[in-house]
């Protein structure tokens, strides 16, 4: 007789142990370590710490390890271990302008102060196989220059001196927290862009692209895009001042857009912003993007129903973690539902059968 | 694992979830947005069931589990043993010794007691979700008291199909207040949400909690001329025999052939062992 239902128990340990088996390949090859995922894979250590909500690339580099490379697993890993931990504060916030930057971009302006730095970038590669990297190549040390003296400022602020860009309105002094209170709508900025920095990389780039492509065009220019490292700041109350507590590597994007003014706002320009953990370009222009779009209320601009202008649609579904999840649970038993779905439509359709025999009759 | 605290969240979180609890309580039928935190199982997989069950188990509970009705489904497995590591209470297959019981999709047969507490599973705390994709619209629907909307769907399967073509997650109303989606539970349950125990709910994705008190009034929607029919399979379980029961339907041979059990293996064993 077949019995479902038992021997679940012994299942999962044995599914469990042949997950281990996997992971671990091929056992005549050597076996990676933390540290050569952490440096080598810098760019999937970065993208696990910015959706993970948690910067700690040796984590990071664990939960991409123990998930088998697969990035959203290795997110989820860090988020879980994330929760556990105890939140003591805010920081101060962090002043992006005195970073050290190692690429810093504009694509407004030819030139400006602090220059254009093209820094470690895949832009202008031409996108070949390179075979020396599976003979396993040294790389010579690329050239140095000294690092600049003062801060580079901000493209923005120089717009802001003409007027021509519109003014932020400062928030609250701390933020709320995503993970510690329940998304209610209408989310102000923060939350929103808390929400699109922890979102899911695909999903925010395909939300961004929507609106290059028409779907509540923006026309964004990217007026400067940084990475580099910032210190970050604490306020610890048995000081009574501000002490570093670490430093954190940062991409962040400003975008200057068009504006045509509305019914509330004079012409000016108008941003959207982007910031993301680590080197993640393509996040923080997405981002940047999005926020953009999700302005149009505050303003003033016509809802054109796109869904990017949507804040309910976006941020929920941004989430990785709640639609992987979601999406994934279908897998689980749903006999009960479906049986009850069975003894429906079988009674439905024996009643249509009956009605179609009557009328045959 | 000494490394967590009792049943994994820490207090604040359990202080914080118990505080949506008892909002639930108060309020019954109302879904009371929490802050769900990202537990070490999947979103969908019964994040929020298992957030309210560690905000209300204490050291001296015994405590089950069943996914579709039975102890032994993998996912059930999984919840039980997470609570045994985390929490070391214990735990039971049998609905009437335990004083807290965890379920997803299903009420057990056997009559929960004062002394119980049910948690629910829910995927989509929503009952308007579906006629409504708007979270912003649907909760200013509940505040008005606005379910036309519902009966309307409600209407249109009886003109269409002849009945109500909706067959688990059947919408209740609660207390003459809120309509209320009780999780995808089969129809045939929801006469059963009137009950001594107390039902707790919990959406750990939706971020939402709701509650229904001991002794609260829950009524199937429905008409007066289509009433509300709490239906299973017209067969009787092959194992024990009973006529009541809910029912699985299992294919057993490759002609198709088909039996049927009880979908809630304890009652099923219990009668089988009675019978022995």
């Amino acid at each position: 007789m077949y019995v479902a239902v038992k021997g679940g128990e012994r299942a999962i340990d044995n599914a469990h142990a042949w997950l281990a088996e996997e992971r671990r390949g091929d056992t005549s090859i050597a076996e990676l370590s933390i540290a050569q995922i952490r440096e080598q894979l810098s760019l999937a250590v970065n993208r696990v710490m910015a959706e993970g909500s948690l910067y700690d690339p040796d984590l990071a580099a664990l939960a991409i390890k123990q998930a088998r490379g697969d990035m959203i697993e290795a997110i989820f890993l860090l988020r879980a271990y994330r929760t556990t931990l105890p939140r003591f504060g805010g920081s101060e916030p962090v002043e992006t302008e005195q970073m050290a930057c190692d690429r810093r971009v504009s694509a407004t302006f030819k030139d400006a102060p602090g220059g254009q730095v093209l820094g470690p970038t895949f832009d202008y590669t031409h996108r070949l196989l390179d075979f020396k990297l599976a003979a396993e190549g040294e790389v010579d040390p690329a050239p140095e220059a000294p690092a600049p003296d003062a801060a580079t400022p901000h493209i923005m602020d120089f717009l802001n001196r003409e007027d021509l860009i519109q003014p932020e309105p400062t928030g609250e002094d701390i933020p709320p927290d995503l993970t510690r209170t329940p998304l209610e709508l209408p989310a102000d900025r923060a939350l929103r862009l808390q929400s699109l920095t922890r979102g899911d990389e695909g999903f925010i780039l395909g939300m961004a692209y929507s609106t290059q492509r028409g779907y509540a065009r923006n026309h964004a220019f990217v007026a400067e895009l940084r990475i580099g490292t910032v210190p970050v700041e604490m306020e610890i109350p048995e000081l009574g001042f501000s002490i570093e507590i670490g430093e954190v590597e940062l991409t962040e994007c400003e975008t200057v857009n068009q504006f045509q003014g509305s019914k509330t706002e004079p012409p000016q320009f108008t941003r959207g912003y982007g910031l993301v953990f680590g080197l993640s370009e393509r996040k923080a222009i997405s981002m940047a993007l999005v926020d953009r779009a999700l302005r149009w209320k505050e303003l003033g601009e016509d809802d054109l129903g796109a869904p990017a202008q949507d804040e309910e649609f976006v941020l929920y579904h941004a989430d990785n973690i709640q639609a992987t999840g979601f999406l994934e649970h279908i897998k689980l038993p749903h006999y009960v539902d479906f049986q009850s779905e069975l003894e429906l439509i079988r009674k439905l359709r024996r009643e249509a059968m009956g009605q179609a025999q009557e009328a045959a009759e | 694992m000494t490394d967590y605290n009792f049943a994994y969240l820490d207090e604040q979180t359990k202080r914080m979830i118990r505080r949506a609890i008892l909002k639930g309580l108060a309020v019954p039928g109302y879904q009371v947005p929490f802050a769900s935190r990202e537990m070490p199982m999947p979103y969908g997989w019964g994040t929020g069931g298992v957030q309210v069950s560690a905000a209300v188990l204490t050291p001296d509970d015994t405590f089950k589990v069943i996914d579709q009705g039975a102890d032994d489904t993998t996912n059930a497995v999984s919840i039980r043993r997470f609570f045994e590591k985390t929490a070391g209470v214990a735990v039971t297959e049998k609905t009437a010794k335990a004083s807290v019981i965890q379920t997803r999709h299903r009420i057990p047969e056997t009559d929960l007691t004062e002394d119980q507490i049910l948690v629910y599973q829910v995927p989509i705390p929503e009952p308007l979700r579906f006629l409504e994709p708007s979270e912003v619209e649907t909760r200013k629907m509940h505040a008005l008291e606005e379910y036309g909307l519902m009966h309307v769907k409600l209407y249109e399967d009886i003109s269409q199909h002849g009945a109500i073509a909706t067959a688990y997650a059947y919408p209740v109303k609660v207390e003459g207040r809120y309509v209320m989606d009780p999780s995808p539970i089969p129809k045939f349950d929801n006469p059963k949400l009137n009950m001594a125990g107390i039902q707790l709910f919990g959406a750990g994705r939706e971020q939402r909690i709701y509650a229904v008190p001991p002794y609260t009034q829950v009524v199937s929607l429905d008409f007066e001329d289509h009433p509300f029919e709490a239906s299973k399979a017209d067969h009787a379980c092959d194992l024990c025999g009973s006529t009541t029961s809910y029912l699985d339907e299992l294919i057993v041979d490759d002609e198709g052939g088909r039996m049927f059990m009880c979908s809630d293996t304890d009652f099923c064993a219990a009668r089988r062992e009675d019978a022995a």
